[in-house]
């Protein structure tokens, strides 16, 4: 690829981040006896509140909220906004986030009012359509990960582990089958073990092999009858396919184990293989990553959970389900764990996971998980001539490079390429993780990015490493085009200031 | 098909040859060929934009019961609030919407900085000190809070109120399947929690604040409950109710959760909605989930970073004090806006308006033969529990014809049986809640549409 290349798209180092002040807070901002609020002329007679309630439940004095005009909310909110890196702004290159872009269709259709305003309590005669949504989208999340049922309560990711693990508990259970404890290997995400302490078991940890995999031979040994089940994550968060997952299948099911599938990496492979094929008894999906649901700055995000044919009479309910042809009403699993979230799920996330589902087809699917695959091994490439790829083999749709040679003979740090690239207009990729990585940069460009912002993208990274041999100040120092340069975490920690009042 | 890739044949071409390939299959050679799917997925192909439209316009025509076609009396932890213009434009920027996680914050200051006015917003409203970054909804925020209760006070009784909404619940004993926390349910009686039976000592004591048939609580008994036996107070309140009555920390509750879906979030089917968890200083290091704190950068200059990072699942991992990693940020960055515009009066009078609007319904249906108070005395915020002489189910579907979403039916709620409704009036329970957007003509309407429905 030409280094002259243009018409990188998901390069953002033109946009005017602008000014050197900081934004007062709306409390800051706020001016007695201003107000931007109106109601409806309700024509109900205004008892006050000692008319209402005995005066034992009344409050002593108004919340202190902001007093502001609606024109100065709105200053104050989009400046915010001008401080903050998007997907829509540029490339978001986050390892295990599947930052891809957010189709605004999707938006558009979770902003329906016949959608948005409908009551979640709402009986199911008033509510066909949503159940439709949620029957439909069960059944392509089913096929898409090869499983029997799902449901689609819970609300994220971790919501969806640890409703895996009490699936897990309730199937074992009904086995008379008491078991101890959930194996997960040491390259695993954060959520696996702190989602088994919830679901009541201990963690076995069990390491990777020198090919960045799931040793076998060790696995085989923490395998016993006490072994619940084992959590895994496949590509793993290395980006590398488990090529031995068949053996892992046969080993964990050959002591009565279940296998719980962690969809957090589902984006690489979806119409290539199915983790029910691989032999997976429990599949949790991110449709804020996989099914392109926009993450919100931090969430909304979904988790539907899906099952195989053995553990479907213990799924979370009251599910939607086809009663009858064309006709919809919730039905609760014979020996379902109950419900996991307080009404049906994230539902206006559901219902863009599934207009996502429905623009791709099942031809579409498959293309995104290629084109992001190509992406990673793409970038894989470019970078492997000047970078350490810490395990220099094709990857899935991830790719996890090592600066340990970076820091020892420069003192340079992940981090401060990561800080570094910020001023080259990306944001940073993932850094220190997986754990079992030394200062790991784990880059995932997502199938939504052109050829010509990946090699943007690689040339931002070729200048951090120049500046990082020849320019270790300016490494260093970054960033320095940002809204705040690095900030003081200790401090933050130290002298906790959480709310506006602790100051 | 759509699609919203960039590649063009070229590139495709160029690429799969940098990599020494000559097709894309050959991107999967690391997954054993056995296991291939080795067909197309069986779905649908895929659609244009446009087609999509006008399926999912068809099945948005399908639930008649959105509140732009029924007027909507239903409340039970969801309300049919104002959301003005001002505030869907702004939680709207897809600045917001499309961005992740702030674990980078030289460029995330606008999440971060939103969710520290959100947390300030939410201690006040609680009347506690400390606020985290939001959770999944009102009923996980339960759970996150009886596991620091349960951690906190050593003791794994678990006592919750059954005026605690019934999903909430069922979701607190779901996740104590695994925990093996044990939770004991208390009966109401007059449509109040009837602690009498509570003796010895206790992990956690969990009251809602109103109860879910509107009743108001005596929380100064809840408290000395807590103080005699040894309990975490939690109190699930109604966010809005502080608007105008004493917050749960004026009461000393040690945590505060709540639905926050009333702050500026449409009624959305349930989700994504909004968990608030609020608490004291002493329980800050077991504070589920994310908080931001304000700090300084290299300059000196004012910065906000996510903090207490090491309570947390990714640096934590088994010892974490929750496995949240996503949560609802922005919800709750449409919170803090929306709590903007409704500013110190504004929260104060929309507390004041629900009240009213309650207070008119109740008085409305006094002359009504058909559909009475399940407790008349009883003190209440925004909520009744109404009994209908005909099923409450019926009658919601009777009034679905007359043009209003008449209520939630509580059995609708408790699957069967319930310590906080007797079994004979289950049933007939009607769950009623009005908004600042009620009128009072909405109101008469709506009795008089009832005295028939009910009948």
């Amino acid at each position: 690829m030409s280094s002259t290349m243009q018409a990188a798209g998901g390069k953002a180092s033109s946009a005017p981040l602008m000014g050197r002040d900081a934004e007062p807070t709306i409390f800051e901002l706020s001016q007695p006896g201003r107000s931007s609020f109106q109601f409806r002329t309700t024509g109900i007679p205004a008892w006050t509140a000692e008319e209402m309630f005995d005066e034992r439940f009344l409050a002593d004095s108004k919340v202190p909220l902001a007093e502001v005009s609606e024109r100065d909310l709105v200053a104050h909110v989009t400046r915010l906004s001008h401080r903050q890196f998007s997907v829509d702004l540029g490339a978001y290159p986050l390892g295990s986030c599947t930052m891809k872009y957010n189709p605004k269709i999707c938006d558009t259709i979770a902003g329906l009012p016949g959608l948005a305003g409908v009551h979640p309590g709402a009986p199911a005669f008033l509510s066909q359509g949503w159940l439709e949504i949620m029957v439909a989208l069960e059944k392509a999340l089913c096929e898409v990960t090869g499983m029997e049922a799902a449901t689609l309560q819970p609300a994220a990711g971790a919501a969806g582990e640890l409703t895996g693990l009490l699936l897990m508990r309730a199937y074992h259970a009904a086995n008379g089958d008491v078991r101890r404890r959930i194996i997960i290997p040491d390259s695993a995400h954060g959520t696996n073990p702190a989602s088994v302490t919830l679901g009541g078991y201990e963690v076995t940890t069990v390491p990777s092999d020198d090919r960045g995999c799931v040793d076998l031979e060790a696995l085989k040994a923490v395998l016993g009858p006490d072994v619940a089940g084992i959590m895994l994550t496949n590509p793993n968060t290395l980006g590398l396919f488990e090529e031995d997952i068949a053996e892992i299948a046969a080993a964990v099911h050959e002591v009565g184990g279940l296998l719980y599938y962690d969809g957090a990496n589902l984006n690489a492979i979806m119409g290539v293989v199915r983790p029910g094929d691989m032999g997976f008894d429990i599949v949790h999906m991110n449709l804020h990553k996989t099914f392109a649901t926009p993450h919100g700055g931090g969430g909304p995000g979904a988790g539907p959970v899906a099952v195989s044919a053995r553990l479907v009479e213990f799924l979370p309910g009251p599910r939607a389900t086809e009663v009858d042809e064309g006709v919809f009403d919730w039905v609760m699993p014979p020996r379902s764990i109950g419900r996991v979230h307080g009404w049906h799920g994230n539902s206006l996330v559901l219902a863009r996971a599934l207009a996502y589902i429905e623009i791709h087809g099942g031809d579409g699917l498959r293309r995104v998980s290629e084109r992001a695959v190509l992406n990673a091994n793409w970038i894989r490439r470019r970078l492997s001539t000047v970078f350490d790829v810490a395990f220099d083999r094709p990857c899935m749709h991830e790719v996890v490079l090592t600066l340990a040679s970076l820091r020892k003979e420069h003192g340079v740090k992940a981090i401060d390429i990561a800080k570094r690239l910020m001023e080259e207009g990306f944001h940073a990729p993932t850094v220190y993780f997986p754990l079992i990585v030394d200062e790991a940069i784990m880059i995932e460009p997502t199938e939504t990015e052109s050829v010509q912002t990946l090699e943007a993208l690689a040339q931002a990274f070729e200048v951090a490493l120049d500046d990082a041999i020849n320019n270790k100040e300016a490494v260093l120092a970054a960033p320095r085009t940002t809204p705040v340069g690095r900030v003081d975490e200790a401090r933050a920690a130290r002298q906790l200031v959480q709310t506006f009042d602790a100051r | 098909m759509a699609d919203y890739l960039p590649h063009t044949e070229a590139e495709l071409a160029s690429m799969l040859q940098f990599l020494g390939l000559s097709s894309t299959a050959q991107l999967f050679d690391a997954v054993p060929a056995a296991l291939q799917l080795g067909r197309g997925l069986n779905m649908a192909d895929g659609l244009s934009e446009p087609d999509v439209s006008v399926r999912f316009n068809e099945l948005a025509s399908r639930n008649l019961g959105s509140s732009d076609r029924l007027l909507c009396f239903a409340g039970s932890g969801a309300y049919d609030h104002e959301v003005p213009p001002v505030v869907r434009a702004l939680a709207s920027r897809s600045e917001f919407v499309t961005a992740y996680t702030p674990y980078q914050p030289e460029v995330a200051q606008g999440v971060l900085q939103a969710i520290f006015e959100f947390q300030t917003m939410i201690a006040r409203i609680s009347g506690l000190p400390v606020a985290n970054a939001s959770l999944y909804d009102g009923a996980t925020a339960l759970v996150e809070a009886v596991n620091l209760g349960v951690a906190s006070s050593g003791s794994s009784r678990v006592v919750l109120s059954s005026g605690v909404h019934p999903h909430w619940r069922q979701v607190v004993q779901t996740f104590a399947q695994g925990t093996g926390h044990e939770i004991e349910i208390v009966g109401l009686k007059n449509g109040l929690t009837d602690w009498s039976a509570i003796d010895g000592t206790c992990g956690v004591i969990v009251v809602a604040q109103p109860n879910y048939l509107g009743g108001l609580e005596d929380l100064d008994a809840v408290r000395a409950l807590c103080d005699r036996t040894g309990a975490i107070m939690v109190v699930a309140a109604d966010p809005v109710a502080s608007g105008v009555l004493k917050s749960p920390g004026a009461y000393g509750a040690d945590v505060m959760v709540g639905e926050g879906q009333g702050f500026g979030t449409a009624l959305s089917f349930g989700g994504p909605y909004l968990g608030l968890f609020a608490c004291t200083t002493k329980e800050i290091r077991r504070l589920p989930g994310r908080i931001v704190g304000e700090t300084v950068d290299v300059e000196g200059r004012r910065a906000y970073v996510t903090t207490l990072r090491t309570r947390e699942q990714d640096i934590r991992r088994e010892k974490a004090t929750s496995n949240v990693c996503t949560n609802q940020t922005l919800m709750a960055v449409a919170a803090s806006i929306q709590l903007g515009w409704l500013g110190t009066e504004g929260f104060r009078e929309l507390a004041l308006a629900c009240a009213r609007g309650t207070r008119y319904l109740a008085n409305q249906l006094r002359s009504s033969t058909t559909a009475k108070l399940l407790h008349p005395n009883l003190p209440t915020f925004r909520e009744l529990a109404i009994r209908t002489n005909a099923p409450a189910s019926l009658v919601i579907e009777r009034m679905a014809a007359k043009g209003f979403l008449a209520g939630i039916a509580a059995s609708s709620l408790t699957r069967g049986s319930d310590l906080s409704i007797d079994d004979h009036d289950l049933d007939h329970v009607l769950l009623v809640s009005v908004t600042e957007r009620r009128t009072a003509a909405e109101i008469d309407a709506y009795v008089l549409a009832l005295e028939e429905a009910a009948a």
